[in-house]
């Protein structure tokens, strides 16, 4: 375990993640060419690619949907998110009652809702952006009210005798204190963004990577939907990463940040 | 001993404590943090407090802060009632409170941007305290590359930018290791004196207490009360040598001795 982690980590990370992804696909090949099942239940590699290279521009026009639905909803739950943290935190009134409810609200399977939003919606961006920030803003309120609450008291003082206003508190403690969280949340909702737009895209269609796996299911086109989940993981690494990149080039300050250590893997990328 | 502690000194006190009292509230019933205070602190005085924990210490700095109201009694700080935090106050904390993401010298300048001064006019003042303080060259750093015992001295920094009549000190060098602490003791004296500020530093310590100070009030707890106040009739400045004196042993033995004999130090 000690080696596995000391291999893992490091300048030689993204050689090592190459070569274990490599050596997955060799043996994927290598079990279809051996085991032979029916393509209809594991195409082998090649054919993933091969079917990819038949009509690139229709996988990266629908792929090119579902990122800008993505990164729409998740710039709008980082805003909204943001907003309506700073609000619960400033009112002990919309503490008790929309944080509360929030937290509740949390606990209900959303996915299981969007079907209603295509009802109110309809099937055009809407819906899917709805979804999609209905699934995303969760982590970025919750996480973002941590940060701004979780200044030492101390601090709050000092700001009191020196007779700063709310607003100096807010903007030049509460808000620069809540950024590492905010950015765990961000790391969290980015992935939940995705995961509520291909949700949106298996409901209301149309286009989009989500709706070309429907589509490819109902034809029992199993190449076709390696090919989609594959772009899909492809996309949901790069965004993750996207994060990443910028939450290391914003809080250089930070404990996780200091000597410019690699961060944590991607651990909710892939759902 | 009379029970009252207020100085007849012909210069009016810079703090004066009347009768303060503070309750908390609780669920199990009323918690008695402060009973029956009198304190005067003369206009440039160093006065320590030492006491158990959950004597009232902290909570008897709060109240002067400006940050909790009394229960009962009164408190004035240069010559007004106080109502909120004073006007002119520099706080240090236990712990130096520094925020990570901005210099030393953005630290100490904070002080002045929440009082809404300008920041241009303070940036040379900053610099020559961090100076005095041995954090020249320090300035662009970030508290995280500093020692310990170089955040607490940011801190004091801050405290002093805006040149405050009063410093407030809560325990400033308890997470210090000793040698550390000795040299702080020694530079807090140094900028102290000359420059008429009022101090009112809470301590562990009664060798610290005694060092550093003009008078110690003794504190005992539940309910937080004082119990004595002991005047230092040591020469200034003092070496920390001074600390090996006899009449140095006798002011600290004095004060151990009336902590045992209320049961606070076991002998």
């Amino acid at each position: 375990m000690k080696t596995l982690f000391s291999a893992l980590s490091g300048d030689n990370r993204t050689r090592d993640v190459a070569l274990v992804l490599i050596v997955s696909v060799l043996l994927w090949e290598a079990a279809v060419a051996i085991f032979q099942p029916p393509l209809i239940f594991l195409p082998p590699p090649s054919a993933v690619w091969t079917e990819f290279m038949s009509s690139p521009g229709v996988f990266l026009k629908h792929m090119g949907y579902t990122l800008s639905t993505t990164a729409v909803a998740f710039a709008l739950s980082v805003i909204l998110g943001v907003f309506l943290a700073v609000c619960i935190v400033q009112s002990p009134f919309l503490e008790r009652t929309v944080y509360t409810l929030l937290v509740a609200l949390n606990s209900v399977p959303k996915v299981a809702l969007a079907p209603l939003f295509v009802i109110w919606l309809g099937v055009g961006v809407a819906p899917k952006l709805a979804v999609a920030i209905m699934l995303a803003i969760f982590p970025i309120v919750i996480d973002t009210v941590l940060g701004l609450r979780s200044v030492e008291p101390d601090m709050i003082s000092l700001a009191k005798t020196s007779r700063a206003s709310r607003f100096q508190v807010l903007m030049k403690i509460q808000f620069p204190n809540a950024l590492p969280s905010l950015f765990a949340g961000m790391k969290v909702a980015i992935s939940f963004a995705l995961v509520g737009a291909i949700v949106g895209e298996f409901v209301a269609g149309g286009n989009g990577l989500g709706f070309l796996v429907l589509v490819a299911q109902g034809q029992f086109d199993t190449t076709r939907v390696f090919v989609s989940l594959v772009l899909l993981g492809l996309m949901g690494t790069i965004l993750f990463y996207a994060v990443d990149f910028l939450e290391r080039l914003m809080l250089p300050w930070h404990v996780s940040q200091r000597g410019h250590r690699p961060s944590a893997a991607p651990v909710a990328a892939g759902v | 001993m009379d029970g009252s502690f207020q100085v007849s000194d012909a210069a009016t006190p810079y703090v004066q404590i009347n009768a303060v009292g503070k309750v908390y509230a609780s669920p199990r019933g009323d918690v008695v943090a402060l009973e029956d205070i009198n304190l005067d602190i003369r206009p440039g005085e160093f006065v320590s407090i030492v006491g158990p924990s959950g004597c009232g210490k902290s909570t008897l700095f709060k109240c002067l802060a400006g940050l909790e109201p009394v229960t009962s009694g009164a408190m004035r700080v240069a010559g007004g009632p106080l109502s909120g935090p004073p006007e002119s106050l520099g706080m240090v904390f236990q712990r130096d409170v520094l925020l990570d993401w901005r210099t030393i010298l953005d630290n100490v300048l904070l002080q002045a941007e929440f009082r809404n001064l300008p920041k241009a006019k303070y940036r040379d003042r900053a610099a020559q305290l961090l100076q005095r303080f041995g954090l020249g060259g320090f300035e662009k750093m970030y508290p995280w590359e500093l020692s310990g015992g170089m955040r607490q001295r940011a801190s004091i920094c801050r405290a002093l930018l805006c040149d405050p009549d009063m410093l407030l000190m809560d325990e400033p060098f308890g997470a210090l290791d000793a040698m550390t602490r000795d040299d702080l003791n020694l530079e807090l004296t140094r900028i102290w004196q000359g420059s008429e500020k009022t101090v009112l530093f809470i301590t562990h310590s009664i060798a610290e207490a005694v060092y550093l100070s003009d008078r110690v009030v003794m504190m005992s707890r539940s309910p937080g009360a004082i119990v004595d106040v002991i005047d230092i009739d040591l020469p200034r400045p003092r070496p920390l040598s001074i600390r090996e004196t006899p009449e140095f042993g006798a002011y600290t033995q004095k004060i151990r001795h009336h902590f045992a004999e209320l049961g606070i130090l076991k002998e």
